[in-house]
């Protein structure tokens, strides 16, 4: 995805990435370290307010519960008349102001054995007067109410169930049943159930008064899940916390229900069936009645804070990712724009155009000393080219000079093969390859008289001008010296003198010079220094000339040179060559040798002259193959014809 | 040719489908008639609500009234002294009437399945019904003692027995061991105060070859003789009524709910819902045998019969043919 984008492009994507990593790293730590906070401070704020109600209701009903206990010891000590029974629950009823009933309710003839029901009731009417109903009518049947049979049932003291009260309207009440008992010897049987009814309203004043911000509440249920105080009145006295879990199936309901029915505390997440909120309950029960009281904080609330707070830090966060992406594309921008100049300029220097103005970067940072820089690179290189160019002037118009002098030199050489048609006594052919540079090899044959044909091959020590001009003060020379009657010694003589006076660069030509009687096939030779000419018998017997001791010309100026003679028959090979041609090289820096020109003028012998020298150029170039060739290659070839 | 047979027996259809019930309606006219439950208008009885607030009964000629039960209007006194022609009765309270001399007759046995059940918790130790020998046992009245009697003799157990409110709390309390309860109303209440059906063993008297049919409609006898398209029109529309009940559970709980809140009896709607298809279950549960709704066996009479009278609750036992009077189709 990065691969082919630009640099503001990726340092855009990159920083932002990052920031963003941090961002969100940042916030989410502060997110839930701070919800972590609130949560535990709620858990105690919660734990302590439960802790509180629960205290304060507690008070009420165990402060309530001594009363029939008080009592029920009080009816087992002693027994009583009717009339006793009547003045203690009146005034047990008239003297507590929370009881607003209460009954002493024998088991079947336990008060009197000719009586099966005895059961007084005194209880408050609406405005406060203590009114008596006798509970021992066949139509109540109080032995088989709650409030009787289960104390009965169980042996001990019991709050019932909640329920309305049957003639005071809506008021939530609930019996505290206190079993007592009578003694007989060791034995102890239960007597009858002293109770005390209690009006609820208070309790749910206490819950209500629970206000957890604008929607937090709280809610008391009974050891069956009977909800006695709830803001949502329908629910009291007729819904369970169970039946609200059945119709919002809602297992984690039910599961908390029960904790709570079987006198458990916590503190848990909880969505209230009222609000529909999501809240933290906390949750406690009653020491004295079992039931369970649960206070319900909303989340939304309490996080409230933390929520306009995370509000403020993803608003900053954003504007910020904005103002740092601003900052990045212009950043990005003031790098990229002069080094897109740059690349631009680049390309048309490339093209050549080295007048073109660099664009000043006065940034000073590394982008402005990259276009500095550019800037001396594009002055350096059109000074260079500049003094290239006239260099490269300069070398062509020495060059075209020195080819001038070449083919002047070349020029003076004969080129004209066969040289002497009408004269069917000998064959000569000589050839000269120049090597790139200008050489000092030289050729030259001529007829000295009628008869005598002086022909020589030489070569010059060095190259370039010198040699040549070299060459062609040797050539001008021989040509020069070389008169009718001369022999071959006295023209090397007059030559090496001549060359040796005023030899300032201390030059010197080999030359191989020889005299042929065209008539008689006798050939007088003289060598100075040169590479020794084949002589190829007519019958194939092929050898070197026998050297006639001389050195290179130009070296001693007295040096005596001595000629030597031998005489050519009819098909008789002379071949004269310089070292180019055994010196000849190729890749393997293998030279050409003399055994190699050997054999290839053995196998080249009988066909005629002209063929015989470009057959072994022909074979030199061959093994030479691509390699340059370093050295003039000159041969000469005579063949006497008799 | 064939598509004017097809479109007469098209039209003929409809004209007996609009032509049926107008003639009940328009015919003759509607026949006033009161019915009372033996309860108040929970789930037990929505059939029967729902087919008048649906103009069952007047689809069957039956300009209805229906009387509110419950504790202070036992329905057989009603029956008996005719403050009401219909009455839905218990098969044991049918039978103890008629073998007391009241002339009842039972018109459709509605309920065929009992109800009735011994719920004990497992904490309790009770996991199978030898584990209630010794315990205490919670039970309502003498009509519903028959089956636990039974069951104890068939079991061989030695119970305590606890007279049972109408509360569930001598239960939940720990105040007895085992207590009484009908399927579609207590065994919910237990459930609804935290108790967990895994948390319970059920002993259903049906399933301990006990099964006592419930809920029958009864009316005189002579009711019956005089006027018995009556009955069978009260009959067939009360079915209908039940069966729209089981097939609109939601309609049906909204207007049970509307009808326990005008009566101001506190309720809940998760509650009827499971009352409601209780009933189904009861109401339908035998559909494997060639019975249908309203059918009673002879043998189910005798069984109940005969407990009744082992139990000293009747003296004779009434015959099945003058008992039992089925209208319906």
């Amino acid at each position: 995805m990065m691969k082919h984008r630009g640099i503001a492009f990726k340092l855009i994507v990159l920083v932002m990435a990052s920031v963003s990593v941090i961002f969100l790293a940042i916030f989410g730590y502060n997110y839930f370290y701070s919800r972590s906070l609130i949560v535990k401070h709620v858990e105690e704020n919660a734990k302590n307010l439960a802790r509180a109600t629960v205290n304060r209701i507690d008070e009420v009903l165990l402060s309530i519960e001594q009363i029939p206990r008080n009592a029920a010891c009080y009816l087992e000590i002693t027994p009583h008349s009717a009339s006793e029974l009547e003045v203690l629950l009146g005034s047990l009823v008239s003297n507590n102001s929370e009881i607003c009933g209460a009954a002493i309710a024998f088991e079947p003839y336990a008060f009197d054995v000719n009586t099966q029901r005895h059961a007084p009731y005194f209880y408050k009417d609406k405005s406060g007067g203590l009114l008596f109903a006798d509970l021992g009518t066949d139509q109540y049947g109080y032995f088989f109410q709650d409030w009787y049979q289960i104390p009965k049932e169980l042996e001990e003291p019991v709050w019932s169930e909640p329920y309305y009260d049957e003639g005071g309207g809506n008021i939530v009440m609930s019996t505290y049943s206190v079993p007592f008992f009578k003694r007989e010897g060791n034995r102890r049987h239960l007597a009858g159930i002293i109770t005390a009814d209690i009006s609820l309203s208070w309790l749910r004043s206490i819950v209500s008064s629970i206000r957890i911000g604008e929607t937090g509440y709280g809610f008391v249920i009974t050891r069956n899940g009977t909800f006695v105080a709830h803001p949502d009145s329908t629910l009291i006295m007729n819904e369970t916390l169970f039946s609200l879990a059945e119709a919002h199936s809602d297992a984690n309901l039910r599961k908390t229900g029960r904790d709570m029915i079987h006198g458990k505390s916590g503190f848990v997440p909880f969505r209230s069936t009222m609000t529909e909120k999501m809240c933290w309950m906390v949750y406690a029960p009653l020491k004295s009645s079992g039931w369970s009281i649960g206070v319900l904080f909303p989340q939304d609330e309490l996080m409230a804070d933390i929520t306009r707070m995370n509000r403020t830090v993803i608003l900053i966060g954003v504007v910020g990712f904005f103002f740092l992406f601003t900052v990045v594309i212009l950043i990005a921008g003031t790098i990229t724009k002069p080094l897109r100049l740059l690349a631009a300029t680049a390309r048309s220097i490339a093209t050549g155009d080295l007048d073109i103005d660099v664009p000043t970067v006065a940034t000073g940072d590394e982008v402005g000393e990259l276009a500095h820089s550019f800037d001396h690179m594009k002055n350096s290189l059109k000074q260079y080219i500049n003094d290239l160019t006239e260099t490269t002037a300069a070398k062509e118009r020495i060059e075209s000079e020195l080819k001038i002098a070449h083919d002047i030199q070349m020029g003076i050489l004969p080129k004209v093969f066969p040289p002497f048609p009408d004269m069917p006594e000998f064959d000569l052919h000589a050839l000269i390859e120049p090597a790139r540079e200008v050489g000092g090899d030289l050729y030259d044959f001529f007829f000295l008289d009628d008869e005598h044909l002086c022909f020589h091959v030489g070569d010059v020590s060095g190259k370039g001008v010198p040699a040549s001009l070299f060459m062609a003060i040797t050539r001008t020379l021989i040509k020069t010296k070389a008169e009718k009657g001369i022999t071959p010694e006295e023209i090397l003589e007059r030559v090496n003198r001549d060359l040796s006076i005023d030899n300032p660069s201390l030059l010197f030509v080999t030359l191989f010079l020889g005299i042929l009687n065209i008539r008689t096939g006798e050939l007088r030779y003289c060598n100075g220094g040169h590479n020794p000419p084949y002589l190829v018998r007519a019958d194939g017997n092929a050898a070197t000339l026998a050297m006639s001791g001389g050195m290179a010309l130009g070296v001693m100026e007295d040096f005596v040179y001595q000629s030597k003679t031998v005489t050519l028959s009819e098909g008789d090979t002379i071949v004269v060559y310089t070292d180019g041609v055994t010196e000849a090289m190729n890749e393997k820096m293998d030279l050409f040798s003399d055994s190699r020109l050997e054999e290839a003028i053995m196998s080249l012998r009988s066909v005629p002259v002209q063929g015989l020298i470009e057959g072994i150029l022909e074979k030199v170039k061959e093994f030479c193959h691509d390699v340059e060739q370093t050295d003039d290659i000159t041969m000469l070839v005579i063949r006497f014809n008799g | 040719m064939k598509r004017s047979k097809i479109a007469l027996i098209v039209g003929t259809a409809i004209f007996f489908a609009f032509m049926l019930p107008c003639a009940a309606v328009s015919g003759m006219p509607l026949l006033k008639t009161s019915f009372i439950p033996q309860w108040v208008p929970q789930a037990q009885f929505a059939g029967y609500y729902l087919a008048l607030e649906k103009g069952i009964y007047r689809k069957h000629g039956i300009d209805l009234t229906i009387i509110p039960g419950g504790p202070a209007n036992p329905p057989s006194d009603l029956l008996e002294k005719g403050g009401a022609d219909f009455a839905t009765l218990w098969l044991s309270t049918g039978i103890q009437l008629r073998a007391r001399g009241v002339r009842v007759v039972n018109i459709a046995q509605m309920v065929r399945r009992s109800a009735l059940m011994l719920i004990a918790k497992k904490s309790g130790g009770i996991l199978r019904p030898r584990d209630v020998n010794g315990k205490k046992v919670g039970l309502w009245g003498p009509l519903f003692q028959i089956q636990p009697q039974a069951f104890f003799e068939k079991y061989d157990l030695d119970v305590t027995v606890v007279p049972q409110s109408f509360s569930v709390n001598l239960f939940l309390r720990d105040g007895v061991d085992v207590a009484s309860a009908m399927w579609y109303n207590e065994y919910h209440t237990i459930l609804n105060c935290g108790l967990d059906p895994e948390e319970l063993t059920t002993f259903f008297f049906h399933e301990h070859g006990l099964n006592f049919p419930e809920d029958g409609i009864y009316v005189l006898e002579d009711t019956f003789l005089k006027n018995p398209e009556l009955c069978r029109a009260f009959v067939a529309a009360s079915i209908e009524g039940w069966f729209y009940a089981f097939e609109h559970p939601d309609e049906t709980i909204a207007m049970v709910m509307r009808n326990l809140e005008e009566a101001h009896i506190p309720a809940t709607a998760v509650h009827q819902k499971w009352m409601l298809e209780r009933m189904k279950d009861l109401m339908l549960s035998d559909s494997t045998e060639d019975r249908s709704v309203g059918m009673l066996l002879p043998d189910e009479y005798h069984r109940v019969a005969m407990g009744l009278k082992s139990g000293g609750l009747i003296d004779t036992v009434p015959s099945f043919t003058s008992f039992y009077r089925g209208c319906f189709e």
